[in-house]
């Protein structure tokens, strides 16, 4: 099996984001980027099941600017095989991240395409379903475990309601949650191999996708500020504010 | 143009928050048709059609719709697309799963999670875990856009007679199986929509400590959260998960007990009306959106709670 994985470079979920002031977004100059939390739990519940025999091979795929390579790298470095990188400039929608990953698979020909559930920056989480919907595969998302069988997959999904157990035909495209699996550090090692291993880079443009953006930006604030708190002396203080002042209980 | 809602049910009852999703899609467009899919969910369209603000109910039945899967629901969807300028759903588990599928094949970029309705085209979301809010305009045909259904009130449900329109499904797909849902019951309010949540964290310890938890639950008839760390730890459910890649709450009181405030917590839950923290870390960020803190260890300040609240004999239910 051929497992492709998709990840994206983020602002680091430690940082805590400032809007720019003239509301054209947020600040990202020297500010700490990563590959996306679940994007790790892709890579590697990859690496996993090529441990275990039933992958060959993994590809990661990243979409974006020039440095958005570091994710790759990172994914080289934990266990990925090969690396690409499509170049583009600036915000790319979901829709048009699906539409590139579509023309890699076709290229490619994965029997699964790994990726995160939600991209912590946008928060759209689309991606993986639009994906799916493009190559008319089967979708496995928020997936919290996977167990591979002949030619399916079988996925235990978290939702509102609990878990959801479901069957997929392979090829199938699935999303990753933070609970998959705990992700492995890059040994020194590991990081110095990944180095020698190949990233083909490819310019968006090229493959003839239209990366316009549908949606327009108009602006980004802050969202309205929480008056400042007290702090209560005690339980019995406690319970008569939320009486007598909040009347909440 | 009307706008096209698709209702989340269970085939006998509709999901509370289609309810919410309904009022941000009547501020859309005021010609508001649901679609009610699934399998022997007659009841769930007629009780759809009682919906003041909606103007017709289009229902199917078919065994392949009776567990959701978008790779049923999403062909359907399109098929009776063609009428709309809006496609909408809620953005909880449901909707999230179905609803890029859907534009995706419609060629939309979709609008996830709105917050507030501007116009027909634009709308704010937040993003960074809550950390901006972006105002956005869809300059696609036909939108798609899932609703943040904490930010809208719940429609009415009864007054209304819109029509019911048996439609046609689509084929099944056959590229995936439903197999099973464990569902957690429980006879709490939902978390979604509770008055009251209360919320442990990895400060609870145990599994079994959740049960001074769920004591102060019961007597204020609340629904019980956690944090990502708290689930993690295997101390409650998945479910119960709270934040950016969990649950949104807004109730008017909302408790967290040994929880340190992370952003991707916050995200879930800095709307609530009244916020208390018990912490015994006075620096925990979850102090900084506090209405109400108590420094405190959790271990004797939940007993007092529970004590200080068998005084009062007026808790609303
Ligand atoms: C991509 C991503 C998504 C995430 N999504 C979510 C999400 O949706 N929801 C979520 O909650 N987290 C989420 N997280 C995790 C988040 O970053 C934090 O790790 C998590 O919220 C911490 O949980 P906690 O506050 O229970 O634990 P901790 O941060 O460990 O805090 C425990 C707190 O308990 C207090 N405490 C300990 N003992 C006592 C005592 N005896 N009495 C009183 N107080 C005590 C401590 O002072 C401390 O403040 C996400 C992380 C990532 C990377
Ligand atoms: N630019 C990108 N490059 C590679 N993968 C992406 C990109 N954008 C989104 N993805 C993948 O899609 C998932 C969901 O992203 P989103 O739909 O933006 O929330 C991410 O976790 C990634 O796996």
């Amino acid at each position: 099996m051929k497992i492709l994985v998709a990840v994206k470079r983020v602002i680091d979920y430690n940082v805590q984001v400032r809007v720019k002031e003239d509301g054209t977004g947020v600040v990202t100059d020297n500010v700490k980027m990563s590959t996306n939390p679940p994007d790790d739990n892709a890579i590697e519940e990859a690496v996993k099941i090529k441990e275990s025999g039933k992958a060959k091979e993994i590809v990661a795929v990243t979409v974006g600017e020039e440095k958005a390579q570091e994710t790759v790298r990172k994914a080289l470095a934990v266990g990925a095989d090969r690396g690409i990188h499509i170049k583009v400039d600036g915000i790319i929608e979901p829709l048009a991240v699906s539409k590139i990953l579509q023309k890699i698979v076709e290229k490619e020909k994965p029997d699964l395409v790994f990726m995160g559930k939600q991209a912590i920056d946008d928060d759209c989480n689309q991606t993986g379903q639009m994906l799916s919907a493009l190559l008319n595969w089967p979708q496995a998302t928020f997936a919290s475990k996977i167990e591979v069988k002949e030619n399916k997959l079988e996925v235990i999904r978290e939702v509102d309601e609990g878990l959801e157990t479901i069957e997929v035909n392979v090829p199938a495209v699935v999303t990753c949650d933070l609970r998959l699996n705990e992700p492995r550090y890059a040994s020194l090692p590991n990081i110095m191999k990944a180095k020698k291993k190949p990233i083909e880079q490819i310019n968006a443009s090229d493959l003839g996708v239209d990366t316009k953006q549908r949606i327009e930006q108009i602006k980004v604030e802050e969202p309205p500020k929480r008056k400042a708190g007290i702090k209560v002396a005690n339980v019995a203080e406690l319970v008569q504010k939320l009486k007598n002042e909040a009347k909440v209980i | 143009m009307s706008v096209l809602l698709i209702a989340e049910h269970n085939n006998k009852e509709i999901r509370p928050f289609t309810l919410n999703a309904i009022t941000a899609a009547s501020q859309i467009d005021s010609d508001l048709h649901v679609l009610v899919a699934g399998n022997s969910c007659l009841d769930v369209a007629k009780a759809v059609s009682e919906v003041p603000l909606v103007k017709k109910v289009l229902h199917v039945d078919a065994a392949h719709y009776e567990n959701f899967l978008p790779e049923n629901f999403a062909p359907l969807t399109v098929k009776i697309s063609k009428n709309y300028s809006h496609i909408i759903c809620s953005a909880n588990t449901f909707g999230k799963n179905l609803m890029p599928r859907v534009a995706a094949l419609l060629d939309t970029s979709q609008v996830s999670d709105i917050i507030k309705v501007v116009s027909s085209d634009t709308f704010i979301r937040p993003i960074y875990a809550g950390n901006a809010f972006a105002t956005v305009k869809s300059n696609d045909v036909k939108k798609c856009v899932t609703i943040r259904p904490t930010s809208f009130e719940p429609a009415a449900t009864s007054g209304g007679s819109a029509t019911v329109e048996k439609i046609d499904g689509s084929e099944e797909s056959n590229i995936s199986k439903f197999i099973k849902r464990e569902e957690v019951k429980s006879d709490r309010p939902e978390l979604g929509t509770a008055r009251i949540v209360i919320s442990g964290g990895r400060g609870m310890q145990s599994g079994d400590n959740f049960k001074l938890i769920t004591a102060i639950a019961d007597k204020l008839n609340a629904a019980i959260g956690a944090s990502r760390a708290a689930v993690d730890a295997g101390y409650i459910t998945n479910d119960h998960q709270v934040g950016q890649t969990g649950k949104v709450v807004v109730p008017d009181l909302y408790i967290a007990v040994g929880i340190s405030g992370a952003i991707q917590h916050l995200a879930g839950m800095k709307e609530s009306k009244v916020i208390v923290a018990i912490n015994k870390d006075g620096e925990a960020p979850i102090f900084s959106v506090a209405d109400y803190g108590l420094e405190a260890d959790l271990f004797e300040a939940l007993p007092q709670f529970l004590e200080e609240l068998n005084k009062l004999n007026t808790i609303q239910k």
